[in-house]
C-alpha cells in the first residue's frame, strides 16, 4: 500500500479535473486496486486548513512516511526570488518552500502537467512570476529542485506532462510505481512516461489519409490535414492522443484544431501563431523530426501531383461532400 | 474578540485563506484572500489576439470553456463576426457541458462531504449521510465519477478534448457534427438525464423544474423519505441545520446571461435585488477597485477595457491578489442563484424574496439548474444540421476592440480586449469568484463572501468552523479564475 498527497500551485486544476475523467474503472476504484490511498487531494479529501498543515509538518518531521508526491502547477519564485506570488493558505509559507522540502521526503516525486513538469502556461511571456517546473525550467534541466534532485527511492521526478494530462497518463503511471515497475528505462529523455511518450500525436490521427496526399484544411472547421495551415504540430509532438482518444473518441485533431505540442517543455511560446504554420518560400518549417527535410520536400509535392479529387474537395469542406465511391459531390 | 485564520481551503478549486474576527462565537468581520497569482492578463500582452483562444481557457481547469467562450465572443465583437445556427449550438451544447458537469461535482464532490465530518457525528441523520457522503469513501463519489465522466464524452464530440479545447472559435465550433455523431449525443444526454431522474431527484426532470414555489418544492420533499434521493438528503439536512438563514450577502444579483441561441440569450442578463423586479445590466458601470489588492494601479476605479494589472506588494492597504469588481458602485453577487431570479424562475424568485441568498437557496438553484438545462441541452442536438455550416470566418483589424460575457457554472464571466497594431494591448478577464470572493473597496465596503461570513456563528474552540466551510463553499468558489 502506497500513500499519496497531490498539492496543487501555479496551474488552472485541470490535469486534477482530467483524472477524475478516469474510466473503466473509476478514478477511485482504479487507485484502491493499484493499492494507492489517498494521504490528501485538494479536489476530494475532507481534511482542511489546519487538518491539511498538520499532515504536512507531520510529513516533514518523518512521522508521517510519504510514498508519492504529485505537484500540479508551476512553482512561482517571484516576486525577486521571494516566492509570494503563492502563499499557501493559511500558513504564510511560500507554496515553494513547502515543496522543496516535502520532495525531500517522498520516495517518489511526480510532475502532473507541463507546469509542474516545465513551467508551462503559467511561465509564458515575460515569465512575470518567475514560474519554472520542479527539475525544469523550459528545456532546462534544473527547476526549483535542482538536475541533482532524487527522491528517496533515487528516482529523479516524472513528469507527466500534457496540458491537461490524459487521465490514463496518470493513473498508469502511478499503477507503474505501485507496481514497482517505474524505472530509468520507463522514461524519456525529459522524465517523460515513455506508456504515452514514445507514441507520436500523429499516429493514429484520423485525418492521416489527408495527410498522405498533402490535403490541407484552409479554416478551421475543414476535414483537412491540419499540419501545412493550421499549426499542426502532431508529427512531432510526443504522446498517444490519438491512440487512445480522450472521453471516448476525441482529440485535439478531431476535435478540429492542431496539435500544439503541449507536452513538450516551452510549448506555450512557438513563437509564431500557435493556429498558423510558419512557412518559408511555401513550405511549412516544422518538420517531421526525423525526416530528411528533403525527402520530406519529394514526397509531399509528388503526393500532392497523385491527390485524389474526393481528398482534394473534402479537404477544404466541413462535412464529406465526396464520399468514397461516388463520381457526384452529391451532399450527405 | 480573538482572530482566526483558516486556510488552506480545499474543495474549492484552487487556493484559498480566510481571516476571521470573532466575537461573542460568532463571525465579526471577514477578509478573503487569493493567494495565487498567476499574471495570464500580463501574458497576453503583445500576443497574437487569436493566440488568445490557447492561453484563456488555461486561466481555468474547471471553468475552461466558459473562458474559451468568453474569449471567442470578445474576439468575434472585435471581428463584427456571428456564427452559424450550427456554430451557436455548438458553443452552447459545450458550454452546458461543462457547467452541468461543474454544478454536479461541485454538488457531490466539494459541498456534501461536510456533512459527513466529525463534528457532526452525533446527529441522529449523521450515519446515513456519511456512508452516502463521506469524502473519498462515500456511495456517492463511486457514482457520480463514472456519471460525470459518461456525460463528458460529449466533448469528445464537439471539443476534442476537455479541459482546453480549441474548438470553440470567434465564428462557430470547428468540429462540425457527422450524422451519426448527433446520435450519439442524443444518447449520452439520455445516459446522464436518467443519472440524474434516478440518483439526484428521484423524479423526471421536467417534474423537478414545475416547482413553482417554496411551497411546491415542500410538498414534493415530504412525498418521499429523505433519503431516498440526493435533493430530499439536501432539503432535509437544510432544515435540520437551518442552511437558509447561513451566508446572507448583499441579495443584490447580477448575470450577463447565457447560451446565445438565433443571437438571443436563451438565459437573460440583468441585475435585481431581492423583492425587485429585473433590471436592465449596464456593463459600462462596471468598475474594478484595487484599493485593497496587491496592485499597482492609481486610486481611481476603472472599466476593465481601461484595467491594469500590476502586481505590487507596496500597497498597506493590500490583504488579496483579486481585485473588488462593483457594479454602479454596487457590491453584487453572481452565479446559478442569480441567473435564475434574473431568469425569473418562479421557485428560485419565490426562494429569494422570502430568504435571501444563502447558502440553502444557491443549492437549490445548483440543482434546479442540472433539471432545467439538460431537456435543453436535447434541443439543441435536435436542431443540428448536418452538412449545414458550423463556422463563419472573418478577418481580425488591426485596431479593435471587443467583449466577451458569459455565465461560467459559479457565475458571470468577462473578458475584454483591445487590439492595436494587431498585437493584444490590452486583456481583462473579471471572473464569477472576482465578483464573489473580492475584498473591500475604496468605502470599505466589504465584497459578497465577506459579507456572508458575518455572523457566523463558531463553536468555542471549533478550529475550522463548520459553518464557515458551508458558506465558503455555498458559493461554488474557483479562485484560480479569481484572480488568474
Amino acid at each position: 500500500m502506497l500513500n499519496l498527497l497531490w498539492l496543487q500551485s501555479a496551474g488552472c486544476g485541470g490535469c486534477s479535473m482530467s483524472l477524475f475523467n478516469a474510466e473503466s474503472p473509476d478514478l477511485l476504484t482504479t487507485l484502491e486496486a493499484a493499492g494507492i490511498r489517498l494521504l490528501w487531494h485538494p479536489s476530494l479529501s475532507e481534511a482542511t486548513g489546519a487538518e491539511l498543515v498538520q499532515l504536512l509538518e507531520a510529513i516533514l518531521i518523518g512521522e508521517q512516511p510519504l510514498d508519492i508526491l504529485c505537484i500540479e502547477g508551476a512553482l512561482l519564485r517571484g516576486p525577486h526570488g521571494s516566492g509570494r506570488f503563492h502563499l499557501l493558505g493559511g500558513t504564510g509559507i511560500p507554496m515553494i518552500d513547502w515543496v522543496s522540502r516535502l520532495a525531500e521526503r517522498a520516495q517518489y516525486c511526480v510532475a502532473v502537467g507541463s507546469c509542474a513538469a516545465f513551467g508551462g502556461i503559467s511561465a509564458a511571456g515575460a515569465n512575470h512570476t518567475e514560474a519554472t517546473g520542479l527539475q525544469y525550467e523550459g528545456e532546462l534541466a534544473g527547476g526549483l529542485l535542482g538536475s541533482d534532485y532524487l527522491s528517496q527511492t533515487g528516482q529523479r521526478v516524472v513528469n507527466i506532462a500534457g496540458c491537461p494530462t490524459h487521465p490514463n497518463w496518470v493513473t498508469e503511471t502511478l499503477q507503474q510505481l505501485a507496481l514497482g515497475e517505474l524505472n530509468e528505462d520507463q522514461l524519456d529523455r525529459l522524465g517523460r512516461p515513455r506508456l504515452y511518450a514514445d507514441h507520436l500525436v500523429h499516429h493514429g490521427c484520423s485525418r492521416n489519409e489527408f495527410y498522405e496526399y498533402k490535403a490541407s484544411a484552409e479554416l478551421p472547421g475543414q476535414q483537412g490535414c491540419l499540419m501545412e495551415n493550421l499549426g499542426c504540430l502532431g508529427t512531432q509532438a510526443d504522446a498517444d492522443c490519438n491512440v487512445r482518444p480522450w472521453h471516448g473518441e476525441g482529440s485535439c485533431t478531431r476535435g478540429g484544431y492542431a496539435c500544439i505540442n503541449c507536452t513538450a517543455p516551452e510549448f506555450e511560446e512557438p513563437r509564431h501563431s500557435f493556429t498558423e504554420t510558419p512557412k518559408i518560400a511555401g513550405i511549412p518549417v516544422g518538420l517531421p523530426t526525423d525526416m530528411p527535410k528533403a525527402w520530406f520536400v519529394a514526397l509531399a509535392s509528388l503526393s500532392k501531383a497523385a491527390t485524389p479529387e474526393r481528398l482534394r474537395r473534402n479537404a477544404t469542406a466541413e462535412s464529406i461532400i465526396y464520399p468514397p465511391g461516388k463520381q457526384n459531390d452529391k451532399k450527405r | 474578540m480573538s482572530r482566526l485564520l483558516v486556510g488552506p481551503f480545499n474543495r474549492v478549486e484552487g487556493d484559498l485563506e480566510v481571516s476571521l474576527e470573532i466575537y461573542d462565537n460568532r463571525v465579526r468581520s471577514a477578509r478573503v484572500n487569493s493567494p495565487l497569482y498567476r499574471g495570464f492578463e500580463q501574458i497576453l500582452l503583445g500576443k497574437t489576439p487569436l493566440d488568445a483562444l490557447v492561453y484563456t481557457p488555461r486561466i481555468c481547469g474547471i471553468c475552461s470553456v466558459s473562458q474559451s467562450v468568453a474569449c471567442a465572443w470578445a474576439l468575434a465583437d472585435a471581428m463584427q463576426l456571428t456564427p452559424p445556427p450550427n456554430g451557436e449550438r455548438c458553443t452552447a451544447l459545450v458550454l452546458a457541458n461543462e457547467n452541468l458537469a461543474d454544478l454536479l461535482t461541485h454538488f457531490y464532490l466539494f459541498f456534501m462531504p461536510d456533512f459527513a465530518r466529525e463534528r457532526y457525528s452525533g446527529e441522529d441523520w449523521y450515519a446515513p449521510v456519511a456512508r452516502r457522503f463521506k469524502a473519498v469513501q462515500g456511495d456517492a463519489a463511486r457514482e457520480v465519477l463514472p456519471a460525470r465522466a459518461e456525460f463528458l464524452h460529449l466533448m469528445g464530440l464537439l471539443a476534442g478534448k476537455w479541459p482546453h479545447s480549441l474548438s470553440i472559435q470567434p465564428g462557430g465550433s470547428a468540429k462540425p457534427v457527422e450524422p451519426q455523431e448527433r446520435l450519439r449525443l442524443l444518447a449520452i444526454l439520455a445516459g446522464f438525464r436518467r443519472f440524474l431522474e434516478r440518483t439526484l431527484f428521484g423524479a423526471e426532470l421536467e417534474q423537478i423544474a414545475e416547482l413553482d414555489s417554496e411551497a411546491a418544492l415542500r410538498d414534493w420533499a415530504a412525498q418521499g423519505y429523505w433519503q431516498s434521493n440526493d435533493l430530499r438528503t439536501l432539503l432535509y439536512l437544510s432544515d435540520r441545520l437551518e442552511l437558509d438563514r447561513l451566508g446572507r450577502a448583499s441579495d443584490r444579483f447580477m448575470s450577463y446571461g447565457s447560451y446565445q441561441i438565433d443571437g438571443e440569450r436563451w438565459l437573460p442578463a440583468g441585475v435585481r435585488s431581492r423583492g425587485g423586479a429585473v433590471e436592465a445590466l449596464d456593463t459600462e458601470k462596471i468598475r474594478e477597485d484595487l484599493s485593497h489588492s496587491w496592485l499597482d494601479g492609481g486610486h481611481l476605479p476603472r472599466h476593465p477595457r481601461d484595467g491594469l494589472t500590476a502586481p505590487s506588494l507596496e500597497n498597506p492597504d493590500g490583504y488579496s491578489w483579486c481585485k473588488a469588481p462593483r457594479l454602479d458602485g454596487a457590491v453584487v453577487e453572481t452565479g446559478a442563484l442569480a441567473r435564475q431570479f434574473i431568469n425569473g424562475h418562479p421557485l428560485i424568485v419565490d426562494l429569494v424574496d422570502h430568504s435571501g441568498g444563502n447558502v440553502r437557496n444557491r443549492l437549490i438553484a445548483r440543482l434546479l439548474e442540472l433539471a432545467l438545462v439538460v431537456p435543453q441541452m436535447e434541443r439543441w442536438v435536435k436542431q443540428l444540421e448536418s452538412g449545414e455550416p458550423f463556422c463563419h470566418h472573418g478577418r481580425l483589424p488591426d485596431e479593435a476592440e471587443g467583449a466577451g460575457l458569459v455565465e461560467a457554472a459559479r457565475g458571470s464571466l468577462g473578458h475584454w480586449l483591445s487590439i492595436r497594431d494587431g498585437r493584444i494591448a490590452n486583456y481583462q478577464v473579471i471572473a464569477p469568484t472576482t465578483w464573489n470572493f473580492s475584498p473591500r473597496d475604496g468605502l470599505q465596503v466589504p465584497g459578497p463572501l465577506e459579507q456572508a461570513l458575518a455572523g457566523a456563528p463558531v463553536i468555542e474552540g471549533e478550529r475550522e468552523p463548520v459553518a464557515v466551510q458551508h458558506i465558503v463553499r455555498s458559493f461554488d468558489p474557483c479562485m484560480v479564475c479569481s484572480v488568474h
